[in-house]
């Protein structure tokens, strides 16, 4: 990472530079502003709106009752499963790190909120690098990089187009989920 | 969709008293022991005697002592020892009956209090049951769990101890007043006015240890809850560099347990000192105004020693009756708790419907319907729409469209507010659940295996034959996985056997191709699975919904295109519907969604 290996960085400062959200969306209980501060994270409100803004969920905070200090229950039983899976973004992107991991983080999602927040990311985070770990194709298929892995190796990379033309696993994957038209 | 409001956090336990309506709870858990009033009765009949026993025995001990007295004079010693064997033998005889009525007083209790618990949970598994889905909306499981298990035994432990020892003390310590009067009205006072103080001191202490006790509890939870989170949030907690604030709050938690469990074992454990030292100073004042009134000639020394004893016998039942009191208060509000769900509404009773469905052809009619999880809430505004048998209906949506209710309303896991759903023209309302749930076979998302064998596991008891089950398993692309195991359809699954949320979604598969039903909701997975996997998922449902109708809540484009028939719903209503190529033509919210998936973010 920025010329080190990984391995060399003391692990608070590689968390640092990082805004992670894992698969399986993780809140607290508390309130909405305490699980987007969480940890190291310190935001001001003014940057926690603006993540919210990006992450899809301004719909359904303003709706909370006291918006960014609505409560959180355990395990934010409280919110749906696609409404955790934002807040967790929230927390990452609130964090304003070097580097973003999605794992399998838009899978909760409709297609529309998925794209909605991919664009959003897209402009509003330009200078950060994602990495997103997506079973959609339409997820990843405008990604600059697409690695396809499989038994751990990683037997193609390249972007959408370049691994439709050379990458037997992924044109496997990409036939299961388009259509003939869509693959063009 | 439903969400249960917030500080719904872990299962609630009883820690102890406070029962906001002690008076029904105690009717309640009155009312569970009826059927063994008899057996109480003697119980408790039992447990007066054998305290009457024990009380009159230090009567027979003066006598003895009286004449062990009146047989030593300065002229020599003359014991009558008749006399003494025959009061001996009486005393013996006396406490062997209280022994023995006091066993028995335990066990008739415990056989009532371990019943009692059995019907209580029985009675709690039954009505799960009959209770509404709607019920578990606003309610926890946990704290369901919690009523059957905690609470049940709460109630069941303090119906064992305190009632039987609550009587036994009651009757000890009258019977003590009683006897002490009847000797000597003068030691009598000056017994009871001693221990007086040192009650006082105790129910001081109770009335405060009490508060400790709650808090004790009240911080373990807190600690519980702590450590739950950041255990099952351990990823998210390194990533964002939370360790060290985690352990802060958990330090402080920590030390409040700490610090509450202290304050509250020293002031109990300054229980059994204070008791002691109550028994003693009530032994230390008897012998001294014993001594002083025998002085005096006013009463004789034998009188003394009886006392001496009575003191004793008139302390500890005091002790007893404060624990008894505070542990029946427990058990009323675990009583309250168990009560509380036992009166909850119950799914309307349905003895009376006649109407049968059998050979169902698959029509589906849905005419008008409207529903709301909440009275004030409609999810459902007007739904209609039309299915022939042997279609395959796709329902696609944003999140919170109402899918999901949709497919609650067919299988009558709610009942509509207005409106009706019908099968081959008969109304879901006129028959049995249990017909429905016939009609209707599922393949959900959350995917749910027992522990049992994969045949049990496939066939819910129902008697198929192993070539069949075999074809089905093949079928479903299963038959490589079944012949891995060791003992194939009769391998236990269980925590050792590993299986894949891709192998998990082809069981229930192959579960609902058992089942045969008419009727199909199908419930895709979104992700999860590896592609191939995939395929043989694909495949597998669409060998199952061959010539039936079937309701997808659909993921995978690749059903929709298929489709039959897709509604596109939105805020519970259907604001498009037709075959994929129409609505594709429409250009509406359909097609927008559809190609969201494959237009590149810029």
């Amino acid at each position: 990472m920025d010329g080190h290996n990984v391995r060399e960085y003391r692990k608070n400062e590689l968390a640092k530079k990082i805004g992670y959200v894992s698969q399986r969306a993780v809140m607290f209980s508390g309130d909405i502003r305490s699980n987007v501060n969480f940890g190291d994270n310190g935001a001001d409100d003014n940057t926690i709106e603006r993540a919210i803004e990006i992450a899809q969920s301004s719909s359904f905070v303003d709706k909370e009752k006291g918006g960014i200090d609505g409560a959180v229950a355990q395990n934010g039983a409280n919110f749906s499963g696609g409404q955790k899976q934002r807040l967790s973004i929230v927390r990452a992107i609130a964090r304003g790190a070097e580097i973003y991991i999605f794992d399998d983080t838009f899978s909760a999602l409709d297609y529309k909120t998925d794209k909605q927040l991919r664009q959003a990311l897209k402009t509003e985070m330009k200078d950060a690098t994602c990495l997103i770990v997506a079973q959609r194709i339409g997820t990843i298929m405008d990604a600059d990089l697409i690695l396809v892995l499989e038994n751990g190796r990683v037997t193609g990379q390249g972007t959408h187009k370049e691994l439709l033309a050379t990458c037997a696993a992924y044109q496997e994957i990409a036939r299961s989920q388009l259509s003939e038209e869509e693959l063009q | 969709m439903s969400r249960p409001g917030p500080g719904m956090g872990g299962p609630k336990t009883v820690a102890s008293g406070g029962a906001k309506n002690f008076k029904k709870a105690i009717g309640a858990l009155v009312s569970y022991c009826r059927k063994y009033a008899v057996l109480i009765a003697v119980a408790l009949v039992f447990a007066a005697v054998s305290a009457v026993f024990s009380v009159i025995g230090p009567d027979y001990i003066s006598q003895l002592t009286e004449t062990i007295t009146n047989g030593v004079s300065p002229m020599g010693i003359n014991i009558d020892m008749q006399r003494i064997t025959g009061i001996a033998m009486t005393l013996i005889a006396i406490y062997a009956v209280s022994m023995l009525l006091g066993y028995l007083q335990s066990l008739i209790m415990t056989h009532v209090s371990c019943n009692v618990g059995k019907k209580m949970r029985s009675d709690i598994t039954g009505k799960i049951n009959r209770i509404p889905l709607k019920y578990f909306d606003s309610h926890n499981y946990g704290d369901t769990l919690s009523r059957i298990t905690n609470d049940v035994d709460t109630i069941s432990q303090s119906l064992n101890m305190s009632v039987g020892t609550l009587v036994s003390s009651a009757a000890t310590l009258v019977g003590c007043v009683v006897m002490m009067f009847v000797t000597e009205w003068r030691m009598a006072f000056t017994a009871i006015f001693s221990s007086l103080i040192g009650l006082m001191a105790m129910a001081l202490i109770m009335g405060r240890s009490q508060r400790h006790f709650v808090a004790r509890q009240n911080s373990l939870a807190e600690v519980n809850s702590h450590v739950e989170e950041y255990y099952a949030g351990q990823n998210i907690v390194r990533a964002y560099n939370s360790e060290e604030k985690g352990l802060e709050a958990f330090r402080a938690a920590n030390e409040r347990l700490r610090r509450h469990t202290f304050q509250a074992e020293f002031l109990s454990g300054l229980m059994m000192p204070i008791m002691s030292f109550v028994g003693n100073f009530g032994y230390v004042a008897v012998c001294i105004v014993g001594a002083a009134l025998a002085f005096n000639g006013t009463i004789k020394f034998f009188v003394v020693v009886a006392f001496m004893i009575y003191i004793r016998l008139f302390t500890s039942p005091l002790g007893q009756i404060g624990q008894g009191l505070s542990s029946i208060q427990s058990a009323a509000a675990a009583s309250e708790r168990v009560t509380e769900f036992l009166e909850e509404e119950e799914l309307s009773d349905e003895n009376g419907k006649t109407a049968q469905l059998k050979d169902v052809k698959g029509d589906v009619v849905f005419d008008h319907i409207s529903f709301g999880y909440s009275p004030d809430k409609l999810i459902i505004h007007d739904f209609s729409a039309a299915v022939k048998a042997g279609q395959k209906v796709a329902i696609v949506g944003p999140t919170g469209a109402g899918k999901t209710t949709i497919v609650n309303l067919l299988m009558r896991f709610y009942e509509l507010n207005r409106g009706g759903i019908f099968v081959d023209g008969t109304s879901l309302a006129d028959i049995t659940r249990e017909n429905v749930h016939n009609i209707f076979g599922m393949v959900l998302q959350d995917t749910w295996l027992f522990e049992g064998t994969i045949r049990d596991n496939l066939t819910y008891g129902k008697n198929v034959s192993d070539q069949k089950l075999m074809d089905i398993c093949n079928e479903c692309g299963l038959r490589h996985f079944i012949g891995t195991l060791p003992s194939g359809l009769d391998t236990v699954l269980n925590d050792t056997v590993s299986i894949s949320a891709g192998q998990k979604q082809l069981l229930t598969i192959a579960r609902a191709m058992v089942e045969d039903a008419p009727i199909l909701i199908l419930d895709e997975a979104t992700s999860s699975v590896d592609t191939r996997t995939e395929l043989k998922i694909q495949k597998a449902m669409d060998a199952l919904t061959q010539g039936r109708t079937s309701f997808v809540i659909a993921h995978r484009l690749s059903t929709i295109r298929d489709a039959d028939r897709i509604i596109y719903m939105q805020d519970g209503d259907i604001k498009e519907t037709g075959t994929h190529d129409e609505l594709m033509a429409k250009k509406g919210k359909y097609a927008e969604l559809y190609n969201s998936q494959f237009t590149v973010a810029s």
